[in-house]
């Protein structure tokens, strides 16, 4: 004898109606026969038989209100031997929707700011000579000298190949590595980094290229849904080692549509690296790191950047480290924390400062995630003042972030609350006056420097 | 039960002769084995989730059962197979363990994703099984990468990509079409039109009245199938499979098939009578058309297929008990696989 329980039909569903039944007591049932219809306060649904046999006793009459799930309704005779092995311990699906959000409070252990284990408070290495190279050549650079390194490093992006880059950051590469490994695309986003997606599955290591990142708002439910879950998704089985790099937020004279920083929108994503360089240093060696890193790595570089030369390490083995933040200038009275094109607005806000007796340090973060908070702590902890830097909109964006978390760090340290400079919350306007005014201007960074050291 | 009479297999092109099966009394067990496997299975899915053992969304495949069996007879070890979420029963086509499915159904440590997928991410390399995705249609645009890496790396390895008719309108997989007949990939598009999306049927979805077209405007060939008859998907399949491995690009298959149960576990049926279930299952069905054709054209005894029977129902019963004896993931597993280790 089998006992047929009230089934939940919904994920939510605790009890129901039984609002009629479609078979008597004696009735043969063949598996999948409709059996009962229930009312839930959703809809109304057919009970279908599990097990063939005849029914032999309907425990729970037509009509019935408010049966719980997994009451015995009827009982079945003969047909199936297998027994409902499961019955006796069934949880009740309320049950366990009340206890899984506590648990998950209780155990969400680092409650503050997890401090990533690699970013230990080592020097950055030595790497010796360097060469001044541009933004742009440091980015060619890193990308051909990991496709020399692994057959499974291709660069696929709209414009990347005979056009040499609409930004010309592949130049050369297709010459070198072939049609193969330097693909052009159609302009078709979402399909083509879904392609560059599921080919990371397999253990191939893409670099997508997008024109900017403007343009991966068509692909975003590949790079979230896709790319960043997957694995944790998989139970560790799936990774998706995959690079995404473009231009980001603003360039010049653009409007609104081509000119916004997806640092936040990125950074808010566990599952995800994201990256944002300053220099060409920066650039090399993160993007080598990046390439090489099992992860989906969001890499967030400035069109403004990429005709700035800077010194760059000429050892043939230069890579830096993801996850550390790197101190660009020391200083005592402010520190001042930005990244990508704001670094150098943070460099030359600390000459004026410095002249106007005022010591910055400036914080070039490199890493948006994992963010090294660490390093900005042990920078607050002596100057006791915080001012971050960012273009983007100040809402949910990365400096309330670095700010949130220092409070919850080293609130005690801080002689002034952290002050942000960042773009207008506005979508940017093309005039160029009034794009000058939504972007944060120097005079703003040592007004807000200023205001947190009271002078 | 209505008369279905053991029939000889037709498909487009099918080429053996009139009387000569196409296919072999030991592909049509195996077949006949992993579709009762699939509905077995699903059957016990449902009861478990009735139970509230099984949470959140679980979309069973009974009724569809010929589509994924059909199609896996005509792959090799190395193609790969990707889906959206209607997905247990390409798990266990393509030889993935009853028992790891059943627990990551009911969110256990023994399940494929450590019970952090559920019912629609389950994965598996070694058997070429690359989930099991839960946005619709972007299984799609993976599936084309599938099949980019066979030919990047050049390994002769094709990629299924299965999806419904109701994905068959997004825009990522005409772009995906678009992308894998420009570069020749290996690509198989599966869509298995079972006539409703949701809630929604094909022809208040779709201005298309012929989905195995929609590949047309990029020159990929492709055909309607009865997706209810497991030998006519495999004559398929082989014509899809033999166009990809010789380099011709991508194909279409579009499965004209069936899904007996609601789309999700919470669903009232409203958008079709039951007479039209009733009318599939004993007119149409795969696995009792399967079965008259061994018993009659092949010879097989009923004492033969009995013990399929034993078999498939021994492996799901042990898969339930499985199931709710795993213990739930540790606590721990929280944090873990969010990233892997850089090297």
């Amino acid at each position: 004898m089998t006992q047929i329980l009230m089934p939940a039909l919904s994920p939510t569903m605790t009890e129901g109606k039984l609002a009629r039944w479609l078979k008597a007591e004696g009735d043969a049932v063949k598996a999948g026969d409709v059996i009962a219809e229930i009312e839930t306060d959703k809809a109304t649904m057919e009970v279908e038989a599990v097990d063939e046999g005849t029914l032999t006793k309907i425990l729970v009459p037509e009509g019935t209100d408010g049966v719980a799930v997994n009451t015995p309704i009827a009982e079945l005779n003969g047909g199936a031997e297998e027994a409902p092995a499961a019955k006796a311990e069934a949880p009740k699906p309320d049950a366990v929707l009340d206890k899984a959000p506590v648990e998950k409070m209780e155990t969400a252990k680092p409650a503050a700011t997890p401090v990533p284990a690699q970013a230990a408070a080592a020097p950055e290495k030595d790497w010796g000579a360097t060469k001044p190279i541009t933004v742009r050549e440091a980015l060619r650079d890193a990308m051909a000298a990991e496709m020399r390194a692994d057959k499974d490093v291709f660069l696929m992006g709209e414009e990347v190949g005979q056009y040499q880059g609409a930004y010309k950051i592949s130049q050369g590469l297709l010459d070198e590595f072939g049609p193969k490994r330097v693909i052009d695309m159609p302009i078709t986003e979402h399909g083509f980094t879904g392609m560059a997606v599921g080919a990371a599955m397999t253990g191939l290591k893409p670099i997508v290229e997008f024109m900017t990142f403007n343009f991966s708002m068509q692909a975003i439910d590949q790079i979230v849904n896709s790319a960043a879950k997957t694995l944790y998704m998989s139970g560790g089985q799936l990774g998706c080692p995959i690079v995404f790099r473009g231009p980001n937020g603003a360039a010049s004279r653009v409007a609104a549509q081509h000119s916004q920083c997806y640092a936040s929108w990125y950074a808010h994503l566990p599952g995800l690296k994201v990256v944002a360089p300053w220099s060409a240093a920066d650039a090399k060696g993160l993007l080598r790191a990046a390439i090489r890193d099992p992860n989906p790595i969001i890499f967030l570089e400035n069109e403004i950047l990429y005709g700035q030369t800077f010194d760059c390490p000429t050892d043939e083995d230069f890579i830096l480290p993801i996850g550390k933040a790197k101190v660009e200038r020391e200083g005592t009275d402010v520190t001042l924390v930005a990244f990508s094109i704001m670094v150098g607005m943070a460099m030359q806000a600390a000459d004026e400062l410095a002249a106007q007796g005022i010591s910055a340090e400036v914080i070039n973060l490199r890493t948006l995630r994992p963010l090294d908070i660490e390093t900005v702590v042990k920078s607050v902890k002596k100057t006791n003042r915080l001012v971050t830097l960012e273009e983007g909109w100040p809402y949910a964006g990365i400096g309330a972030e670095v700010a949130m978390q220092i409070l919850e760090n080293c609130f005690d340290d801080l002689d002034a609350p952290p002050v942000r400079v960042h773009g207008l919350d506005i979508p940017m306007p093309y005039a160029a006056n009034l794009e000058k005014l939504a972007l944060p201007r120097l005079e703003q960074v040592i007004e807000a420097a200023k205001r947190v050291t009271y002078k | 039960m209505a008369e279905t009479a053991a029939r000889v297999p037709r498909g487009k092109g099918a080429s053996k002769g009139a009387n000569q099966p196409s296919i072999s009394k030991e592909q049509l067990t195996r077949a006949y084995r992993d579709m009762l496997l699939i509905r077995r299975f699903e059957e016990k899915a449902g009861q478990l989730y009735g139970m509230g053992l099984i949470g959140g969304f679980c979309h069973l495949y009974i009724g569809q059962e010929a589509v994924v069996v059909g199609m896996q007879l005509c792959l090799k070890p190395g193609d790969e197979v990707i889906t959206s979420y209607r997905d247990h029963g390409h798990m266990l086509a393509t030889g993935m363990e009853a028992r790891g499915v059943m627990a990551e159904l009911t969110g256990r440590i023994g399940g494929y994703s450590k019970g952090k997928g559920g019912s629609m991410h389950m994965f598996s390399r070694e058997k070429g099984f690359y989930g099991g995705h839960g946005i619709v249609g972007a299984q799609v645009s993976l599936g084309v990468g599938l099949a980019f890496s066979n030919w990047y790396r050049g390994d002769g390895a094709v990629a299924v990509a299965y999806f419904g008719e109701g994905a068959s309108n997004q825009g990522q997989v005409f772009e995906s079409l678009n992308l894998a007949a420009l570069f020749k990939l290996p690509c198989i598009f599966v869509i298995e039109n079972n006539k409703y999306g949701m809630g929604t049927s094909v022809e208040r979805a779709s201005a298309s009245r012929d989905l195995s077209k929609n590949g047309s405007p990029w020159g990929i060939p492709g055909e309607q199938v009865n997706g209810m008859d497991v030998v006519a998907v495999k004559e398929a399949g082989e014509r899809a499979v033999a166009h990809c491995r010789a380099g011709n690009g991508p194909y279409l298959l579009e499965m004209k098939t069936y899904r007996y149960r609601g789309h999700s576990m919470s669903d009232p049926a409203k958008y079709r009578t039951r007479e039209e279930v009733q009318k599939m299952r004993e007119q149409n069905d795969c696995i009792e058309t399967a079965r008259k054709m061994l018993l009659e054209t092949f010879d097989a005894k009923e004492a033969d297929l009995k013990v399929i029977d034993d078999e498939v129902k021994a492996i799901v019963q042990d898969s339930a008990e499985f199931a709710q004896t795993s213990p739930e993931p540790d606590e721990s597993e929280l944090w873990t696989d969010v990233l892997l280790e850089s090297r």
